[in-house]
This record gives structure tokens, sequence and C-alpha cells, in this order.
């Protein structure tokens, strides 16, 4: 399993600092529920990819929310819209709408 | 030749709007896929035309579906529209039997009391002349409730008006004052003419006494042309221009065409067909139930209009349907969303590269796809196989371990190019079992199946695959007796046109309560995927508003078809929510013992309290 | 003499109910509890061991029922309360039966209910034979029940889910129910006393830890018991062929999935108020928490007055509290209905 979000980043701290937030600015200001994650990891567990890949989207959203941005596009993509997360998330995250979120972030296709 | 320099601007806007018209038109014509012109070309000549004039008729005019919903609303447009359309016939005929020729200048029927000031005699003339200031009256009477609307929406059940653009108020005031003017000009120039009837005379005698009538009529049928004017040039940036739009709807879908997964010009021509009569708004449980009322369809379809679209407001309804069942005009609304979704869906979208591709499957009969969200409601796939069992059928259940989605969440996102991808795996898998059948528990991949998969065998809903072994004989249930009322899905009912299927089936073996709001007129269970933005506050309002609903007569089951309705009802209920094939597996009897079993049965169906 | 006495209803007769009946009748009050079942003692009836120091529930309830001796109330049992009509003087207690009486004042001291766990239909309770809640569990170990799977083997693999019903926006529950935590470390440690062998797992998002004692008992779970404590909401149950368990979380220290089986599976439910306390607030025009709890008038000040005078609440009807809690809060409410019954007489 390859450990994304550590290995390829540079050094293994969370550079604050220098971090690029723009996605996760982008992702609030349109789901404000992106940022009331409390990680207990439910959705991962139950996600229709995770069964297929090493996708995990509770990681992706924290990092996300870090300002960990790398390699993001291509670990998005992964995931189906099926919508278990949502149903079994705790805090009421709409999950896929944070999904759809990352992707307009990314594609740059409306303002950052 | 009959002239005055005031009938210039009614003549300008008339000229105008034709000229707008055709060129929109034109424009929206030219985006017919080619299959449509084909099925015009079909139909042109058939009793389909007919209809389609019968249809404008009931619904342009009279507004039949409005009167339906509401007829406060229904008279409003209707004394409107008919109203309007009345006084032009009648005066066209008047100004016909007056000159005894058919053809006139454009404008003279409609100032015909201006070209014709001298008073008749002739009884039939002294009938024209009622006959339009009662046309008149019914149009002005239709005006008052408009304008009450306006300022009182509670009165024609309208709980939210909907909201205007500077275009529309500039339509919205002309055509208010269009038919107040014309009463003053016809009334002015009988009081010194004599030429009124009824209404217009007394008027214009009564004005006669204290106003210099001579002079200051001819202002007034300035204004009136002015805001015949006016209203026309602004119809192609108002909400009026559904007007002449529906008419081209309904002959357009009336000659077979409809919307489908492309932005046609058919599409364009349905959406310019809304009359913001806001009836979705009040439809919409988002707004009943959910207090949002401003993601509507008619929002939905002024946005677009007006080029200011968002993916916010696009992602935010729950196309659960209920607004296109109930769309006085009839459009693909929720289709429509689907279509715009499309339209700004991001360039980089989904790969599932990762997916295994076609391992080894065993060939079997039947293949059993439970659903994502069966997962999270195990007891649906654990009573369906209960049932293959009993049935002793080969079935393979081809998401045991885990689904990969159906696509439909994808594509109602608006991703139908990864949706794609997803439909192609699943497709190949079920293609190499060499199934006859596949049957699904839940209606969004039961939708999926049918639409986007192409596949050459049965795809059945359970709901249309339990009664269909019941009335084969392979299964048998026991009666229990049992007060149920059955909530259908969205994707289910309004979605597939599927109600009766698994009434039928739960009519064989419980007691089935009717509700008042069933069928195609049902609620939505809150918990549709449609909606990507909706908060969870919002839905849970919606489940538990359900959720009471289903239980106000107090049932001992709710029954439904659908894992998620299942989910989002059952939070909230106080009777238990099952699945009906939930029902069906813990009523089962082995065919061939259902006699002397049938007490025992029973009495442990009722120590197990539970089904 | 007695005609002179205040008289004060108490509805329910848990550990809160007997507690402040014992209290107030010490201090000379008529008091007349009503209880909807047979016998008082409320969930104490049906708990073996209690937390923290492992004695038993039955001695709670002897002490209780000492107290009531000395100090005895009127009691009704099969007594219902379905609802109160508040006045100006006295408040009237209706039953399920039509029954009313009249009080100076009213004490609702309901206590809970259990989170019905077939709602998280994905955990599989009544659906598969192997799940079962901690109150089961407490019913199993006091009944001297052996520990076994639904076919009678020894399981040798149980896994505990915390927060059952409980922080779940999804269920409309989104406070925590502050005992489940513990009550799992408890029953983890109670499931090694009786099967030393056995490898128990709890599967938690947070361990709330916060009473005397409690973070002791969690170290010596790990310590003595080497119970693990896996980071990680189970989002799914499912049954495998033999009847055995397949649990499915994110062990979100390591960041991935982990599925796992288990003979047995507990799921820790949570707490909501008793059926009837929303009712009965309702029509004592008494507020709710977000959970539906009947809400105190002030957190801090006034913890067991109402908005309504008169009208008194403790236990657990009004948030999650252990027994120790429980009772403090109930003397809490004894001492509070004394000041205001005879600031009340002073006033007539
Ligand atoms: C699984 C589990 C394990 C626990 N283990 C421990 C432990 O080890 N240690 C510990 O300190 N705490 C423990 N607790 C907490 C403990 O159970 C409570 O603190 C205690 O029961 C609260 O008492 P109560 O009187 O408020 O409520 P309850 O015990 O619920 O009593 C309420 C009473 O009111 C009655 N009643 C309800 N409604 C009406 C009505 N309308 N009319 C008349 N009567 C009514 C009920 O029948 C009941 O008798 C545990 C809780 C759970 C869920
Ligand atoms: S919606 Fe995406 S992230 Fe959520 S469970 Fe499905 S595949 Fe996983
Ligand atoms: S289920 Fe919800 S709260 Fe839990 S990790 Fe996923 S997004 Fe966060
Ligand atoms: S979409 Fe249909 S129902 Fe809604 S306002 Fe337009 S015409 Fe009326
Ligand atoms: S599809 Fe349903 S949720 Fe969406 S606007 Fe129509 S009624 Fe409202
Ligand atoms: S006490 Fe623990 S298990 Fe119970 S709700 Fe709170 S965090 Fe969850």
């Amino acid at each position: 399993m390859k450990e994304w979000g550590y290995s390829i980043l540079k050094g293994r701290q969370i550079d604050f600092e220098n971090n690029d937030f723009s996605i996760s600015r982008f992702v609030e200001l349109h789901e404000p529920s992106f940022s009331w994650c409390i990680g207990c990891g439910s959705c991962t567990a139950t996600c229709s990819a995770a069964k297929f890949t090493d996708f995990n989207p509770r990681k992706v959203n924290l990092l996300i929310q870090r300002g960990e941005i790398k390699g993001i596009e291509d670990e998005i993509a992964k995931c189906m819209l099926c919508g278990k997360c949502q149903l079994v998330c705790p805090r009421g995250i709409n999950t896929r709408n944070v999904v759809q979120n990352i992707k307009r972030a990314i594609s740059k296709s409306y303002a950052l | 030749m009959h002239f005055n320099l005031f009938v210039i601007p009614f003549m300008a806007g008339m000229i105008a709007l034709l000229i707008l018209l055709a060129f929109r038109y034109s424009q929206w014509l030219s985006n017919l896929e080619t299959g449509d012109w084909r099925k015009i070309g079909s139909n042109l000549f058939t009793l389909k035309t007919i209809y389609a004039f019968r249809e404008i008729f009931m619904e342009s005019l009279i507004h039949r579906k409005v009167f339906k919903v509401n007829p406060l609303l229904g008279y409003m447009h209707m004394s409107l529209a008919f109203g309007w359309f009345m006084l032009i016939v009648v005066g066209k005929f008047e100004a016909f039997y007056y000159t005894g020729k058919f053809a006139n200048e454009f404008y003279y029927p409609i100032f015909f009391r201006f070209f014709e000031q001298t008073p008749h005699l002739s009884t039939t003339l002294l009938n024209f002349n009622a006959s339009m200031d009662l046309i008149l009256l019914v149009v002005l009477s239709g005006i008052v409730v408009a304008i009450l609307k306006r300022f009182r929406p509670g009165m024609t059940g309208m709980k939210k008006i909907t909201r205007h653009s500077v275009g529309d108020r500039l339509a919205l005031s002309s055509l208010w004052m269009i038919f107040p003017l014309r009463l003053l000009a016809e009334s002015t120039t009988a009081g010194f003419t004599g030429n009124g009837s009824f209404l217009t005379q007394p008027i214009g005698n009564f004005l006669n006494i204290f106003l210099p009538l001579q002079s200051i009529s001819m202002v007034f049928w300035w204004m009136y042309s002015l805001a015949l004017g006016a209203f026309m040039v602004s119809i192609p940036f108002s909400r009026y221009m559904h007007i002449p739009t529906e008419l081209l709807l309904i002959l357009l879908r009336n000659w077979g065409l409809k919307t489908n997964d492309n932005f046609t010009g058919f599409s364009e021509i349905e959406v310019q067909s809304c009359s913001r009569c806001g009836i979705c708004i009040d439809t919409c449980q988002m707004n009943s139930q959910g207090k949002n009322a401003t993601t509507q369809m008619v929002y939905f379809l002024r946005d677009y209009r007006y080029d200011q679209l968002k993916p916010d407001l696009s992602d935010n309804c729950l196309l659960c349907g209920r607004c296109t069942q109930a769309c006085p005009v009839g459009i693909d609304l929720t289709q429509q969303r689907v279509l715009q979704r499309k339209k700004m869906t991001f360039p980089q979208s989904a790969q599932f590269k990762y997916l295994p591709v076609n391992q080894d499957i065993d060939k079997t009969e039947v293949v059993y796809f439970a659903g994502c969200m069966s997962h999270l409601s195990p007891n649906i796939s654990l009573s369906m196989e209960k049932i293959f069992k009993a049935d002793s059928v080969k079935y393979l259940f081809m998401d045991r371990d885990g689904s990969v989605c159906c696509g439909r969440p994808l594509k109602l996102s608006g991703q139908f190019e990864a949706a794609k991808q997803l439909v192609e795996n699943n497709r190949q898998q079920i293609i190499a079992s060499g199934a006859k059948t596949l049957v699904t528990s839940c209606p969004i991949c039961y939708k999926s199946f049918k639409e986007d998969y192409n596949l050459k065998i049965r795809v059945l809903h359970h709901s249309e695959y339990l009664p269909e072994l019941i009335s084969q004989k392979k299964i048998k249930v026991l009666p229990t007796g049992k007060q149920v009322v059955f909530h259908d899905p969205c994707e289910l009912g309004r979605g597939s046109g599927i109600y009766e299927q698994p009434r039928n089936l739960l009519k064989k073996f419980t007691d089935l309560r009717p509700l008042s709001q069933e069928k195609s007129d049902s609620l939505c269970c809150g918990g549709s995927l449609g909606n990507l933005s909706m908060d969870t506050e919002e839905r849970c309002a919606i489940q538990k508003a359900t959720a009471d609903y289903l239980n106000s007569g107090n049932p001992e089951f709710i029954a439904t078809s659908c894992p998620m309705c299942k989910k989002s009802i059952g939070q909230f209920s106080v009777a238990p929510v099952k699945d009906i094939a939930e029902l069906v597996a813990a009523n089962l009897v082995k065919i061939g013992q259902e006699n002397h079993k049938l007490l025992k049965y029973r009495k442990l169906q009722d120590a197990m309290d539970i089904q | 003499m007695s005609e002179n006495k205040q008289h004060i209803i108490i509805i329910g007769g848990g550990p809160a109910g007997l507690e402040a009946a014992s209290k107030l009748g010490s201090a000379g009050y008529r008091v007349t509890l009503f209880e909807k079942e047979e016998q008082t003692g409320g969930k104490l009836r049906t708990w073996y061991k209690l937390y923290p120091g492992f004695r038993l529930a039955e001695e709670v309830q002897d002490f209780l029922a000492n107290e009531i001796k000395i100090n005895v109330p009127e009691i009704f049992s099969n007594a219902e309360v379905v609802n109160i009509i508040p006045d100006n003087k006295y408040h009237t207690v209706v039953l399920a039966d039509g029954r009313s009486f009249i009080a100076d004042a009213v004490l609702i001291a309901t206590g809970f209910e259990l989170f019905k766990g077939e709602k998280k239909e994905e955990y599989g309770y009544r659906i598969y034979d192997n799940v079962i809640t901690s109150a089961d569990l407490e019913k199993k170990l006091r009944l001297g029940q052996p520990l076994t799977t639904a076919n009678g083997q020894t399981p040798a693999r149980i896994g505990l889910i915390h927060c059952v019903g409980s922080r779940d926006k999804k269920v409309g529950n989104v406070y925590c129910s502050r005992l489940c935590c513990i009550t799992g470390v408890k029953q983890a440690i109670e499931i090694k006393h009786h099967l030393p062998k056995a490898e128990v797992f709890n599967f938690y998002m947070d361990m709330r830890m916060f009473g005397q004692n409690f973070e002791e008992l969690y170290i010596e779970a790990q310590q003595k018991w080497g119970i693990t404590f896996i980071r990680g909401r189970v989002s799914e149950v499912a049954e495998n062929i033999d009847g055995s368990l397949q649990l499915k979380a994110e062990d979100t220290l390591s960041g991935r999935p982990i599925k796992m089986n288990f003979d047995l599976v507990v799921l820790l439910v949570g707490m909501v108020p008793a059926d009837r306390t929303e009712a009965i607030g309702k029509s004592a025009n008494l507020g709710f928490t977000s959970g539906s709890f009947l809400a105190s008038a002030d957190a801090q000040i006034k913890p067991n007055e109402t908005n309504t005078p008169g009208i008194f609440v403790t236990g657990t009807c009004k948030e999650p509290l252990s027994v120790g809690e429980t009772l403090s809060d109930a003397r809490s409410a004894a001492v509070r209905i004394i000041s205001w019954l005879r600031e009340k007489r002073e006033i007539n």
C-alpha cells in the first residue's frame, strides 16, 4: 500500500506556514461541512472505491485542510460518488459535495 | 385607410416582437437533433397535430392544469389569456362585420372604437359592442386577482411568489396597464361619442360631467398603444416569453420530441416555456419541509435564462421529480437540472483504472445486484437471498463483497463520461455471467440498468420480480393481516412508473391501506442522492416530516422498496419500516407445507412480533 | 397536622426518584412516587456490576430500598404518568389509567431508555444472532448466563462498538451519552473476568474517561487485561456463513481500512429520554435539550429547576449520568424543592 501523503512530500513535516490552502478555502466556501470532520474513519471503512484501491477519503480531506495538495488530483478521481460515506458519516458531512468541490477547485473552472 | 399616429408604438412593438421571435425560434429549431426533424416530418400530418391544438387550447388559453391545482390562480390565468384571446378574435369579427371585409389594417380591430365613433344601431353590432365590454370586464377581473396575488400571495395558494427581473417588471407593469388604459380610452371616447356599451358608456358619461373628454381621450389612446408596444417589446426579455414558446413546445411534444441526455433546441424551448407560475415552489419538500425557497426549478430556470446559473444552486435539488409531476407546462424539470449539471461539469473528472476487469464469473440464471445502499440495510439482500434459495433458482450475488457503483450517482451529478466507465465495468460482468435476468433491490441502480446499460436481458427491480415468483407459484407467502402503507421510492415510482406491482404484492398478504399522497403524488424520503449540497439538518427535516406523514394513520408497518427510503424514514419512524423483500422473506412458506403449518407459523410471527 | 403537609409527587422510581423520595420524606413532606413498572429500582434492576469499582448493582438497590423503608413514601407501581397540568398553585399529575393527583411540587425522574440498536441496521442488531447490546450483556451477566455465541460456543474474539446511536447526526442524536465509553471498558474487563482467553477489542471515536478512576480503569484494561482499543468508528457488520461476524472500520491511526472477524459483537448503545418524557415535558411547558432531554433552567445555578415554577427535574431524564452522579443530583433536587416549598408557604 502506497503511503500517499507522506512519501511524496519533501519532508515529513506539514509545513503549515508555506502550504497551499486555496483548495481548502474554496471547498469550505461552497461546502462548509468540509471542515467538520472528526476523523472517525467510517467513510473510509465503507467506501466503495477503497475496496479496490488505496483510496482514503478521510485522509484526502484532512490533508487538503492541512494544505497538503500534491497528488490530490489523482486521488480524488477515484471516488465513484456512490454516497455510502455520506450515509454513515456521524457528523452529517456532505462528503459527496466535498468531493465535487475539490474537483471543481482543482479544475480551476471557477475562481478560487 | 384608417390611420392615426398613436398606432405607431403598438405596431413598432409588434414588428419588433415578431422579428425577435423569428430570430429566437430559428436559433432553437436549428439546434434540434436530426432525429427530431424526422419525428416532426412523420407526425406533422397526423392526428397528433390536432391533439396538439386541442392541448394548446386547454392549457395555454383555459389553463386547465392550473385550475386543478388552484381554482383562483386558474381563473386569473384563464381570464387574462382566454379573455385577451377573445378580445382579439371577437374584435376581428366585429371589424369584419362592420366593414364587410376580412382583411383590414392589422391594428384596426384593436383600436376599433377609436376609428368607428358613430354609435351603432344594428342589434348585431350592439351585441358585438356588449360582448367586447363583457370580455374586457373579465380580463380586468383577472388583473385585479393578479395584483392581489402580487401583494397577498397566500390568497392564490402560492406560499412564495417568484422573484422578478427588470424585464419582468417592465412587462408586468405594462401588462397591468394595458387593460385599464383600454377601458379608459374606450370610456372617454364613449363619453363624447356614445359608441360604448354597458361598461364603457356609463363610465364615459360620468367622466363627461367634469372632464373635457374629447382632448383627454387621445391621451389615453396613446398610452394604451404605448403600453401594448412596451409589453410586446419586453416579452422576449421577460417571463412572458413563455406564452409564444409554450405553443411551440406543445406542438413539438405532440410530435414526439423529448429531452434526452443532450441539451438540444427542444430543451431550450422547454426552459423558455416556464410561466413562473410558482407551482413547483409549493410542491417542493425542500420548501414545504426544509424551509428552503431559493433553489426550486423556477429559480433554477430563471438563473439559466439569465445566464447566472451557479453550481451551488444547480446541485441543491433532490431530483425527486415532484415538481416535474406538478408543472402545468409539462417541462421535464429533473432532466433539465441534470443536463445543466452536465454542462457545468469539470474537465478533469474521474478515473477508475483500478477496477478489476472481468474475472472468471460463474455462469448463472439470475444475477442479483443489491446496490451500494443495500449494503447499509443488509436485511434487504439477506431476504432476497432467502427468497432465491426458496425458489431454488441458480443466482449470483454480484456485489456480495461490495459494489462497483452502478454509475447513476455520477450521472445525476453531471459526470456522464465518468459514469460510463462504471457502466462498462458492470456491464461486462453481467454479460459474462450469462444470466437471463438481472434483479436489483435499488431503484437508483434499476433506472441505470434500464436506461444506460443497453442490456439484452430482462432487468427487474425486486418489486417486479417477487410478484412474478408468486404468480408463477414458485414461492408462497402467508397472509399476515397486518396493516401496511406503501411508500413509493422516487426513482421507482415517478422515475420508472412502477406503482402497481409492489401494491399488488402487498395486497396478497397484508392489509394495504391507501394514503392521500401516493403513487405519482408521493413524498420524497429526503435521502435522495440527487442532491449534492443540501445540509443534513434540512435533510433530516424532510425525512422526519415524511416519516410523520406515513405514520399518521398508525400503520403496523411502513413498506417500501428502496434501501435509501428505508434508512431515511426508518430513523424517524414510529412504525417499523420494511422493504417488501423483507416482508416477503419473513412470511415465506415452503410450497406444499402451507396448510398444516399455517397456524404454527402465525403464532411464531406473533411471538416474534418483529415482522 | 398531616393535612397541612405540603405534597410532592415524584415521577419515576429509579435511583433518582427513590433517592429524592427518601430525602424529601425525611424532611417531613408528604411524598407520592409513581413508577410505571411493577418494581422500583430503574435500570439498576438489570445491571450486574457497576463501574468504576465493580460493586454489585444489587447493593445500591438495597441501599435505596433501606432508605425508603425509613421514610416510607406512598408508592404506586404499575402507574405510568402521561402528563402534567401545570397551574399557579397546584400541579395535576395524570396517569395512563385516567386517575389524577394534585401536588405542590412535582419532580420528574423518568430516567432514560436505550437507543434502539436496530435503527442502525448496518450493525445488524436483531438481524445477526451474535450482535447484542450492552444492556443485553448486563442482563446475561446478572442472570448468571454463560457468555456464549448464539449456538452455544465460547467466543474467542469479542468486539465492542462505541457510540451506537450517540454522537450521530444521522439518527438525530448529536450529544455524547457519556457513560458508554466507561461501560465499554467495564464490560470489556468483565468479559475477561469470565473468559480470560478471549481477545477483546473496543472500537472508539474518542475515549471519554472523565470520571473518578475512569482513566485508571482504562489503563487497567490495557495493562492487566490486554484489551485492544482501535481508533475507528465501525461502518458496518456483516455475517459470515458460520455465523461469525465481519466488522469493517478504518484503523485511523494507521490510516488503513481494517476488516476483522468476531464471534460476538456488543453495541454500546446510547441513552435517549424515556418514552413518555417528551409528552410530559410538553404538557408542563418545559424546555428540551438538543437530544430531547428535559432542560434545566440553568446549567450552573439552577440544575434541577425548570422554566415552570414548582416542576423540577433530576437524574437521567435531563442528561446522561452515572449512578453516583444521579444520586447526588437527586439530593440536590430535594434540597432545592425544600427551599422552594418554604418560600411558597411563606408567601401564602
Ligand atoms: C448499559 C449501561 C450500563 C450502566 N452501568 C453503570 C455502572 O456500571 N455504573 C454507574 O454508575 N452507572 C451505570 N449506568 C448508568 C445508570 O444506569 C444510570 O445512572 C441510572 O440508571 C439513572 O437512574 P435514573 O433514575 O435517572 O433513571 P432510570 O434508572 O432509567 O429510572 C427511571 C425510572 O422511571 C420510571 N419511569 C419512566 N417513565 C415513567 C413514567 N412516565 N411514569 C412512571 N414511571 C416512569 C422507569 O420505569 C424507571 O424505573 C449504566 C447505564 C447503561 C446504559
Ligand atoms: S462517494 Fe466516493 S468516497 Fe464516498 S463511499 Fe462512495 S466512492 Fe467512497
Ligand atoms: S465519516 Fe465523516 S466524520 Fe468520519 S472521517 Fe468520514 S467525513 Fe470525517
Ligand atoms: S417550472 Fe413549471 S411549475 Fe415551475 S414555475 Fe415553471 S411552469 Fe410553473
Ligand atoms: S425535483 Fe424535488 S427537490 Fe428538486 S426542485 Fe423539484 S420538487 Fe424540489
Ligand atoms: S461516552 Fe463514549 S461511546 Fe458513549 S457517546 Fe460518548 S464518546 Fe461515544
